[in-house]
């Protein structure tokens, strides 16, 4: 089984401050991990190979420093890492960080399944796994929580519903979205670490992609980001003073005032 | 996750790979041992969980050649683990280390044979090792063992009992030093491997103890034992000089685990210092508090210093390094049982109580100024080299 795992790196904290003048995000001192649900799809795609033999390819688009995040792949057992990084990819939406990802699968030995996690941390859309199947026009499943069996042409898994969840067989090549309690992350060994560290990751540029630069990054992407903001702190509410008697007249004083009654 | 960038205080030297090493053992006691420290304490529970994380991240491969598929680090690189294995847990770290100590004669002195046949299962950590020297009437005098190893066709037949053994039970292969010529003294010792399971080989009562209560400390018993003659470690007559030197060698690793155990100490103190608040302000504006933290710090520095100089000593392949390595382990363990003492003596009352975990630390801390060479034994060993050497530094 040949698995693609997508993966993004992102800012390892969940009090992510924003700049009021640039409407960015503050990374400074913020350290960069991989998304979280991106190591549980990681894992899931060493464990198959691990299982039915086969290879584990970690992809990421992003800057530079991305490289890190996939030098982490290798260290918990990926064969092989590509980084899709050009200032023209910067500022992709979720359709064309889904198309550049289409493109660089394509161009890769054939694969029997695309692992992503169910969504990232940063931008919180879970888009990017669905849109990536519709590109590649093979079928997707969301929120898988148990690989069951995979026979080399059809693979059974469970996928998490609110009432419980489902189990489902999908034709390969295939497209799944993991959730977090699909299997626990293994932590690197030092042979692995010495791996991941002298790997050579290569870097495919749009021009490697044989890509229009209008079909990726701020131009290709369908979406803009007018203004990141902080949630203003919301008015905490009126805390009614005297004994009960008291507190019910004014409780009606209030409502009255602001005609809810 | 603050990202805040530790200020780094001291160069330590260490090399890519080391700190490779020392990051992903931190990463072990945090994720693995931390959660569970204080249940293996109080069940007296053996760590396999742990031992498994530990095997999977090639932890015990540091210390094994790379011919024996080790990754090629000496008595540094053994330290660093263990130094942060114990700063979580020192019970966990003495489990690991104790399979370095079963190995060192192996390393050292064992026929190519022999190596091949073991060294690549401890370093996976497919199975543990352990020594087993001390017995009932012999401690510090290791002269005194009793246990016999008679000569008879095609092998050794093994009478005797180990008391205190780090790991048995639970390890799969022994160093066993045993009297091969009861006339001759410490020169008619000998070392032997012994599997488990081997016929006449059981495993007496397991000690309940103060401290490092996660390990396991059992009696070995040998009753007509027949080990055979390919299993004998060197030559016939030279176990008791082997195990000098391999002591010499396995003390900068009590003094790492010290080490870890203090620095434990001394972060949760310090912890704790910042958030109790007593007469208005935190505790650590109180110049008594910081004067015991100051001094905490101090000493759990010097001794992590001395801990990686005398591994480093006997890395470089310094031909007799009995000193140096009793200093590290004298100075770092004293360390430890000030430093913990303090600790609990800076969180008061709760310091006291088993909710919190600093009174194990003391517990635990109390072992190292005792095995492997009471402190007492060590500074005479370090006095009589002193003597020899009129006190000059060469």
């Amino acid at each position: 089984v040949n698995i693609v795992v997508c993966i993004k790196q992102v800012p390892g904290t969940t009090e992510v401050k924003i700049d009021s003048q640039t409407n960015t995000l503050i990374r400074e001192g913020i350290k960069n991990i991989i998304n979280p649900f991106d190591t549980y799809a990681l894992e899931e795609g060493v464990r198959i190979k691990e299982r039915y033999g086969g290879k584990v390819i970690a992809i990421s688009m992003g800057p530079p420093q991305a490289g890190e995040a996939l030098r982490e792949a290798i260290s918990v057992g990926a064969d092989e890492a590509i980084l899709l990084s050009d200032s023209a990819l910067a500022g992709a939406d979720t359709l064309a960080t889904a198309n550049t990802l289409a493109r660089a699968i394509d161009k890769l030995e054939p694969y029997d399944l695309i692992i992503c996690g169910r969504q990232t941390v940063d931008g919180d859309t879970g888009q990017v796994g669905p849109e990536l199947s519709e590109m590649l026009g093979i079928p997707f499943v969301a929120y898988v929580s148990k690989i069951e069996e995979i026979d080399g042409e059809r693979m059974r898994v469970q996928r998490m519903i609110e009432e419980g969840h489902e189990v489902i067989e999908m034709p390969l090549p295939g497209v799944i979205t993991v959730v977090k309690d699909i299997n626990l992350p293994r932590l690197p060994s030092l042979r692995r670490l010495a791996k991941a560290r002298s790997a050579v990751i290569p870097i495919w540029t749009p021009r490697e992609l044989d890509i229009d630069k209008h079909a990726v990054g701020l131009s290709g992407s369908a979406t803009k980001v007018i203004k990141i903001f902080s949630p203003q702190r919301v008015h905490r509410g009126d805390i009614l003073q005297g004994d009960l008697e008291e507190q019910i007249e004014r409780l009606i004083d209030k409502l009255k005032e602001s005609e809810i009654i | 996750l603050t990202g805040r960038k530790r200020r780094v205080i001291l160069e330590y030297f260490l090399n890519e790979q080391q700190k490779m090493i020392k990051s992903l053992a931190r990463r072990i006691a945090e994720e693995k041992i931390l959660p569970v420290r204080a249940e293996l304490d109080e069940k007296e529970e053996f760590p396999w969980a742990i031992m498994k994380d530990l095997a999977d991240a090639d932890m015990f491969r540091v210390f094994i050649p790379e011919e024996y598929e080790g990754l090629g680090g000496g008595c540094l690189e053994l330290c660093l683990v263990t130094e942060e294995l114990s700063r979580a847990c020192s019970g966990v770290a003495i489990s690991y280390a104790a399979s370095a100590l079963g190995s060192f004669l192996l390393l050292e002195y064992g026929s190519e044979e022999q190596k091949r046949k073991y060294l690549p299962d401890i370093a996976s950590g497919k199975r543990l090792a352990a020594f087993a020297l001390t017995e009932s009437t012999a401690g510090s005098d290791a002269s005194a063992i009793r246990t016999t190893a008679e000569r008879e066709r095609g092998g050794y037949v093994i009478n005797g009992t180990k008391q205190f053994i780090t790991n048995g039970g639970e390890a799969e292969i022994y160093t066993v030093i045993a009297l091969t010529d009861k006339t001759r003294g410490p020169r008619g010792a000998s070392a032997f491997l012994i599997e488990k399971d081997t016929p006449g080989f059981s495993f007496g009562k397991k000690e309940r103890k103060m401290g490092i209560r996660a390990s396991s400390t059992r009696e070995l018993i040998f009753r007509n034992c027949l080990v055979p003659e390919e299993n004998m470690i060197g030559r016939e007559g030279m176990g008791f000089i082997m195990t000098m030197r391999l002591l010499d060698k396995s003390r900068p690793g009590v003094g790492a685990q010290a080490v870890g155990l203090a620095q434990g100490a001394l972060e949760a103190a310090v912890d704790y210092a910042r958030n109790r608040v007593q007469f208005g302000h935190p505790i650590i504006s109180l110049q008594a508090v910081q004067l015991m933290l100051a001094d905490m710090a101090i000493q759990v520095e010097a001794a992590r210093l001395l801990v990686y100089a005398a591994a480093r000593t006997i890395d470089n392949g310094a031909k007799k390094f009995t000193e140096e390595s009793a200093m590290a382990k004298v100075f770092a363990s004293d360390t430890a049982m000030k430093v913990t003492t303090d600790a609990v003596q800076i969180f008061g009352g709760v310091g006291y109580m088993k909710d919190y975990p600093i009174e194990k630390m003391m517990r635990d801390a109390k072992i190292t100024q005792i095995y492997e060479g009471s402190n007492q034994a060590l500074r005479t060993a370090i006095a009589s080299e002193l003597r020899k050497r009129k006190g000059m530094q060469e």
